[in-house]
């Protein structure tokens, strides 16, 4: 892809805690400046574990990762602790699914956005102060001066949400990387976060990868969709393609498992049985125990993403 | 199939196809909050404020809302998990733990829950197989019996018993766990089943699987549900009956149909159109409510609704409105809602 700003090439990752498991076995995928990609997929697909990567958020020493990350033209594998400390943040941030979580609970908001603005930048306190308030009026925080100095457990889940995307985005990132960020929260504050977060993208021009689980969520935000499947990507297009041609069965089952006005009634359509254990991948594509259109080279060869027609997909027996 | 050898827990139809399996009248509860030491003030959340709906048998009623609406602390109440400040239960025509009516242990054979952490919800201590006999042999089934009836339900939930009755909680995924939760909801030959978000926590996939075999276990069965979640598409699928809740209170409640294709309440409209749309040409472009939903601590006077409404009025600030019929369709209709636009009409 042309004008790439982030390029994902083989990422292999590992985790070699009391027991192994291979998150991710070869993920490579382009993200376009101003592009929004989601990457979809069930709980233990590798989404979450591909973000973490893209900051280098694993524990170096339990973690094995292979393949290159390139962001900016950097190459993120291999920045040093110091040059880490500026692309996190500076180039790359993330919203996180609890937004409880995330933030430290004994600072206020402002003062926790206030300091990561200034381990980027050099700024004086009013200075940094007015950019702070600035941003939390673009988050549409009413009252921003008030929030200012409230402590993240005052505030309302939706209100923490924003506070998090504001702190995200304090620095200009090139890159935003979104894990769930709507799942915590009620459906009418989730469409106002999915509003806003379109919204911030299209004004500042950065590329977003959004993590979700939720096709509807997806939709609603996503240029193009990239489907996972047991710490692979098993087909990627443009969110058109992918809701009405999808070719991979996986997808397929995963549009057909959503419930609809239709389905009312009858029984839903399922995917059998459930997601493979990592700690120990059935050989060749991961689907095959659960497709049903899998044959003798499905369990023995690994299919690549190849493109044809509106999406890319790896399947050997893709559906018509 | 259960054979009939463990008839012994099954529980007669008391009233008759025609008596609602659950009752409930003006239940209440208000939550203190902890306020300082010098402040006279006491607070209230009121979680479930004067809710009242019933149950026919064989049905689903499903209830929504967001998070903080009362749904969790309704279905609590109803299984007496926590005790109301005020209100009654029928159930099947006998009262709930009153003179002459159901006592509670007889009671809670007869109603049994699903809860949505489906890890915390059981005992890791115990085996699968241990978990589902327990409930039985506290209700007097000999163990041997038991034993054999939680295979069998295992069996029935898609769980193979050989492999998975001695395996304790954490050896398996969280679709599972919830086919376990739902056999041992099941072994005490409940008729009425209180779904708590039991499927909110499963992926999509998952989430299919589990609510088809709610849907076979309810025919085969003759179960009767009170199903709470969040997600509307799901509720559509699985309820004939729909209560929405805000701020502890029922604002509209009818036949699922009605609820989804002609909804009354402002509320309503506002969460049916928060759905995610499946069609990338046509995004939502304007969220339907503004802002969080309010603090039940102390809500405001008049209809809760007013400040997220679009229709607020000068009533609206003043009265709070009622359930009553929905005006425009037909005076006998089962569909209420607590409206004053939906009075203004019968003016």
């Amino acid at each position: 892809m042309k004008n790439a700003l982030l390029k994902v090439r083989d990422l292999q990752v590992e985790f070699n805690g009391q027991r192994k498991a291979q998150a991710l076995s070869g993920v490579s995928f382009d993200v376009a400046a101003g592009e929004v990609l989601t990457l979809l997929g069930e709980s233990g697909s590798g989404k979450s574990v591909t973000l973490r990567s893209l900051l280098r958020l694993h524990p170096e020493k339990s973690t094995r990762i292979k393949g290159s990350v390139i962001v900016d033209g950097q190459d993120v594998l291999s920045l040093n602790a110091k040059e880490l400390n500026q692309y996190r943040g500076r180039t790359t941030s993330m919203i996180f699914q609890e937004p409880g979580l995330a933030f430290d609970p004994v600072y206020t908001i402002g003062q926790q956005m206030t300091e990561a603005l200034c381990a980027h930048e050099d700024l004086d306190a009013s200075t940094a102060k007015a950019r702070v308030l600035e941003m939390l009026e673009r988050v549409q925080i009413p009252q921003a001066r008030k929030r200012f100095d409230t402590f993240p457990h005052e505030l309302s889940g939706g209100m923490r949400q924003r506070a998090m995307i504001a702190l995200a985005l304090i620095c200009r990132p090139k890159l935003l990387l979104a894990d769930e960020p709507t799942t915590a929260l009620d459906a009418s504050v989730q469409i106002q976060i999915l509003l806003l977060l379109r919204e911030l993208q299209k004004d500042t021009g950065m590329s977003v990868i959004f993590v979700t689980h939720d096709i509807g969520a997806a939709v609603e935000v996503s240029d193009r969709i990239a489907v996972m499947y047991a710490g692979r990507i098993v087909e990627v297009g443009d969110v058109a393609s992918i809701v009405d041609k999808s070719r991979h069965p996986y997808t397929k089952g995963l549009l057909e498992s959503i419930v609809g006005t239709e389905n009312r009634g009858s029984p839903l359509a399922t995917i059998t049985g459930a997601p493979p254990n990592l700690m120990n991948l059935p050989s060749g594509c991961s689907f095959a125990p659960r497709c049903q259109k899998a044959q003798s080279k499905c369990t023995s060869q690994t299919p690549e993403l190849e493109t044809k027609n509106a999406t890319s997909f790896a399947c050997w027996n893709p559906v018509a | 199939m259960i054979k009939q050898t463990h008839s012994t827990l099954i529980s007669e139809d008391r009233g008759g196809p025609a008596q609602p399996l659950l009752l409930v009248r003006d239940l209440k509860k208000y939550f203190p909050v902890r306020s300082g030491l010098f402040t006279k003030e006491k607070r209230f959340v009121h979680a479930v404020d004067n809710v009242s709906f019933s149950v026919s048998k064989g049905k689903t009623l499903g209830i929504v809302g967001e998070s903080g609406c009362g749904k969790s602390t309704t279905a609590k109440l109803v299984a007496r998990l926590i005790s109301a400040d005020s209100g009654k239960m029928v159930f099947d025509g006998d009262g709930v733990v009153e003179y002459g009516g159901i006592a509670l242990k007889e009671f809670r054979k007869n109603l049994q829950m699903v809860f949505q952490d489906s890890f915390a919800s059981l005992n890791p201590r115990l085996t699968i197989e241990q978990t589902i006999a327990y409930g039985p042999t506290v209700h007097g089934i000999p163990a041997h019996e038991a034993k054999s009836q939680a295979r069998e339900l295992l069996q029935r939930v898609g769980l193979s018993p050989d492999q998975f009755a001695s395996r304790y909680p954490h050896e398996l995924s969280g679709g599972q766990r919830q086919r376990v939760n739902i056999a041992r909801a099941l072994a005490y030959q409940p008729r009425l089943v209180i779904l708590d978000e039991a499927v909110a926590a499963l992926d999509k996939s998952v989430q299919a699987q589990v609510l088809n075999l709610l849907q076979e276990l309810k025919q085969e069965r003759q179960l009767t549900y009170l199903f709470i979640s969040h997600d509307l598409h799901v509720v559509h699928y699985m309820s004939d009956e729909v209560m929405v809740m805000y701020l502890g209170q029922v604002v509209e409640k009818g036949p699922v149909e009605r609820i989804f294709n002609t909804p009354a309440h402002p509320y309503t409209k506002a969460l049916l159109s928060a759905i995610p749309s499946m069609n990338p040409a046509k995004r939502t472009l304007k969220p339907p409510l503004e802002g969080d939903p309010p603090n039940p601590i102390n809500p405001p006077a008049g209809c809760r609704f007013q400040d997220r409404c679009p229709h607020v009025m000068d009533l609206c600030r003043n009265v709070s409105p009622v359930l009553m019929n929905v005006t425009n369709i037909d005076a006998f209709s089962e569909h209420t809602v607590a409206c004053h636009l939906n009075q203004g009409m019968r003016l």
